[in-house]
């Protein structure tokens, strides 16, 4: 922009219309993103993770028997699909699967539509995985049941930051579950690669500074834009990725999202060039930083498979700490109040 | 014809210079006489059938003219059809618009101009149709102008699908001129803009939605007016549709410093609301141009008040319910506007921000008119076409989406409040809207 067209300063202040305050969620069981939980709210959670965790697979069976939750798959999954549905089912409900590849959402039913199939169907809450940002608050919207959001598009996949919390409170803090504003004081926390498309570091960005922790967001421009330090408090982007390796407590590594790109070009061998962990970069800058990665890992590319199965990488501890976190989120879904008659 | 006596009502007509207490006289579908108040008599000259309307307390103005609409027909008639759309303008005080050719088929051809003009369309306003600058509006081929002048289009665009190739838009501009049409360019450099559903910046970043840069309307607004500079030719005519950018209005300030002719409208949406308005996926605040950050919303209010802006133009753009709630990357872009237009206008650009009421008046009908030629409308002088808007400019009052005359739900302005309640609309003579339950 030349000088010609810059913008040329208000002369006034204006009274201007105020956006209206949100209406979601409609639900109080609903998690659509993690700035619907405040640090109580997340500590109970954390609580309840550790509780249902311990608790006697015989009894645990009674909190939802027999409730009914369905998992909604636009997109494919293992980790997030499998330990919802092993969560809920250790809490007793029945679950159902509907992918997108084997319904009538081939046939051009819209999200509305199924939404509302399942609740006459029985659903008492939807766990939904969706492709497109924003979907699970037009599904909350429609059918006003409790929707868990399992990651929608580039945006939010609150309950990958609630476990991943998880993992760092288990390293950095053993035996905390309640948590507050200075919980994490000191800890720096690098998000390494695609952050454009990734939810599990939006969510984490928006999450982590809330507990004190700093956030440094680490990558090439084409896939972090300078503006991405604007989405909250406590975020910063540092380019140099072994500068920022020195100030990290924890690195969380992601996978270049290939499927979302959409005409992004990246060279990949200047891309591991600059930003691949390997053992002699984690060695030399951050030796006792703890390795983090919500899956899928890309052996050899974002990662080297020494780091991926090494000391440092807290990588399946995650996916463990997934499955407990779930539990809790799918109580506080239906209303964590055991059903009646319970033994 | 009937003729319509409107006493006691408090005319003001910017391009006559007029602002006082008058009467007013239609005859024959056009302005027969303008005397003062209660000067006019029924019975006399006015003729025995003429129907008095009371405006006492009210406002007397020159029928609103919306430059910038869909119509839907041919081809969408579930979104909104010819006849629906005219109501809800009615409703909302307009007494012309002119209606864009992304229908289907495109406007292309003076045989789908004719069409939409015909009286079986039931239109209750005068309908303009704007034809497609380019053979289908692929930016290919052009059309004949001439023919489609003659069949009764007032400007040429391809509108939602910009004019990218230069070669493609200097032709068009000449070609244009020597039939003495308007070129009206939807901004926007397509390329830049793929699979992007809100403004580019740290809302869209937050929202996890691909966005659309500022640069992608400025940079096609500055290109089309260096092809205006090099043909050099005092009859191009470059309209820059509904600007949201404060870099595009950058532009058109000095392309007029310049001394060239391009002009700009700014629709109510781009003035009052921002990104923030998106809220979390609201596809009633999705549109494009998108909802822009508040230094350029900010720059719209400065440039409708320091006088760069033409018009005020809706970009009307009725879709069916179901086709908005969807996700929202996969909504359609647009909101309706004819009904809220002029109750917006007078709740922030004449009460909350004091442009004169003269002047809002005049940028939703003088200049639109003059700005595509529109002959003896935009003005209520002794023989132009009788096309008026009363209303009670005190009068506050809620909108409500569920109670519009459009076919179509789809605005972010359901539920607030409006200034000026329209109490008739009159168009040729003929009373188009009355309300229901004046207050």
């Amino acid at each position: 922009m030349n000088a010609s067209t810059a913008t040329p300063p208000a002369r006034r202040h204006l009274q201007t219309p105020q956006p209206p305050a949100s209406l979601f969620p409609y639900n109080p069981g609903s998690l659509l993103s993690v700035m619907d939980l405040d640090l109580d709210a997340v500590s109970h959670l954390l609580t309840r993770a550790t509780a249902l965790e311990n608790q006697d697979p015989l009894t645990r069976d009674r909190i939802l028997l027999k409730r009914r939750i369905a998992l909604l798959f636009y997109e494919s999954s293992t980790r997030t699909r499998t330990s919802f549905e092993l969560a809920a089912k250790s809490l007793g409900a029945d679950t159902t699967l509907v992918s997108s590849l084997s319904s009538s959402i081939e046939k051009g039913e819209t999200l509305k539509d199924t939404g509302l199939t399942l609740r006459a169907l029985g659903a008492e809450a939807i766990i939904l995985r969706h492709n497109s940002s924003g979907a699970p608050w037009l599904l909350e919207q429609e059918t006003g049941l409790p929707v868990l959001n399992a990651g929608d598009g580039m945006h939010e996949h609150p309950t990958q930051a609630l476990l991943d919390l998880r993992t760092m409170l288990a390293h950095l803090r053993p035996g905390v579950d309640k948590v507050g504003a200075e919980t994490l004081a000191g800890v720096t926390v690098t998000i390494v690669g695609d952050i454009l498309h990734s939810r599990v570091a939006r969510s984490n960005m928006l999450l982590l500074p809330r507990l004190g922790a700093r956030v440094l967001l680490c990558g090439p421009t084409q896939l972090l834009p300078d503006s991405a330090a604007n989405a909250g408090p406590g975020i910063a982007v540092e380019r140099d990725f072994e500068a920022a390796l020195r100030q990290s407590q924890v690195v969380m590594m992601l996978r270049i999202q290939a499927e979302r790109l959409a005409g992004v070009q990246i060279d990949l061998a200047q891309y591991k060039d600059a930003y691949q962990l390997t053992g002699q970069r984690l060695s030399a800058h951050a030796p006792e930083a703890l390795v983090m990665h919500p899956g899928p890992i890309i052996r050899g590319l974002e990662l080297t498979a020494g780091v991926a199965d090494g000391r440092q990488s807290a990588i399946l501890e995650q996916v463990r700490h997934g499955v407990a976190i779930r539990m809790a989120v799918v109580e506080r879904a239906l209303g964590a109040q055991p059903k009646e008659g319970r033994a | 014809m009937s003729s319509v006596l409107i006493r006691n009502g408090h005319l003001i007509d910017p391009a006559a210079g007029v602002d006082a207490a008058k009467d007013i006289l239609l005859k024959d579908g056009r302005v027969a006489e303008i005397a003062g108040a209660g000067k006019i008599k029924a019975g006399h000259e006015a003729g025995s059938d003429v129907q008095v309307l009371d405006a006492s307390g009210l406002t007397v103005a020159p029928g609103l003219i919306d430059i910038h609409v869909h119509l839907r027909e041919p081809g969408q008639g579930h979104k909104e059809t010819i006849a629906t759309g005219t109501a809800a303008a009615a409703a909302g005080g307009f007494t012309a618009v002119a209606a864009m050719p992304n229908t289907t088929p495109v406007n292309d051809s003076p045989e789908i101009t004719r069409w939409m003009l015909s009286p079986e369309r039931g239109a209750c306003v005068r309908v303009y149709p704007i034809g497609a600058a380019t053979r289908g509006s692929k930016g290919e081929q052009i059309n004949d102008f001439a023919a489609l002048k003659a069949a009764g289009a007032v400007a040429v665009t391809d509108d939602g699908h910009p004019i990218l190739k230069d070669g493609i838009m200097r032709e068009t501009l000449a070609a244009a001129a020597r039939v003495g049409l308007s070129v009206i360019q939807h901004a926007e450099d397509t390329r830049m803009t793929q699979g992007a559903s809100m403004n580019a910046g740290p809302m869209a970043f937050k929202l996890g939605l691909r966005g659309m840069p500022v640069e992608a309307e400025s940079s096609l607004v500055e290109r089309d007016i260096r092809l205006v500079t090099e043909l050099r030719d005092a009859r191009v005519h470059l309209h820059v549709a509904h600007t949201s950018t404060a870099a595009a209005i950058a532009a058109v300030r000095q392309a007029r410093r310049n001394g060239l002719r391009v002009t700009c409208e700014v629709a109510p949406h781009h003035f009052l609301l921002t990104e923030e308005h998106v809220g979390l996926y609201n596809t009633n605040a999705k549109m494009n141009p998108p909802l822009r950050s508040a230094a350029d919303r900010d720059a719209m209010i400065e440039a409708i008040l320091d006088g760069v802006v033409d018009a005020i133009a809706t970009d009307h753009a009725p879709h069916a319910v179901h086709e908005k709630e969807v996700e929202f990357e996969h909504a359609p872009n647009g909101i309706t506007g004819l009904e809220t237009a002029l109750g917006l206008c007078l709740r922030w650009l004449h009460k909350e921000w004091k442009l004169p009421l003269g002047r809002v008046l005049s940028l939703l009908s003088a200049q639109p008119a003059a700005l595509l030629g529109l002959k003896g409308r935009g003005t209520l002088a002794v023989g132009s076409f009788a096309d008026v808007v009363v209303f009670d400019p005190k009068a506050e009052w809620t909108y409500h989406a569920k109670e519009t005359h459009s076919k179509a739900h789809n605005t972010p302005f359901d539920g607030w409040t409006m200034q000026g309640r329209v109490r008739w609309t009159i168009s040729e003579g003929r009373i188009a809207y009355a309300a229901k339950d004046p207050q």
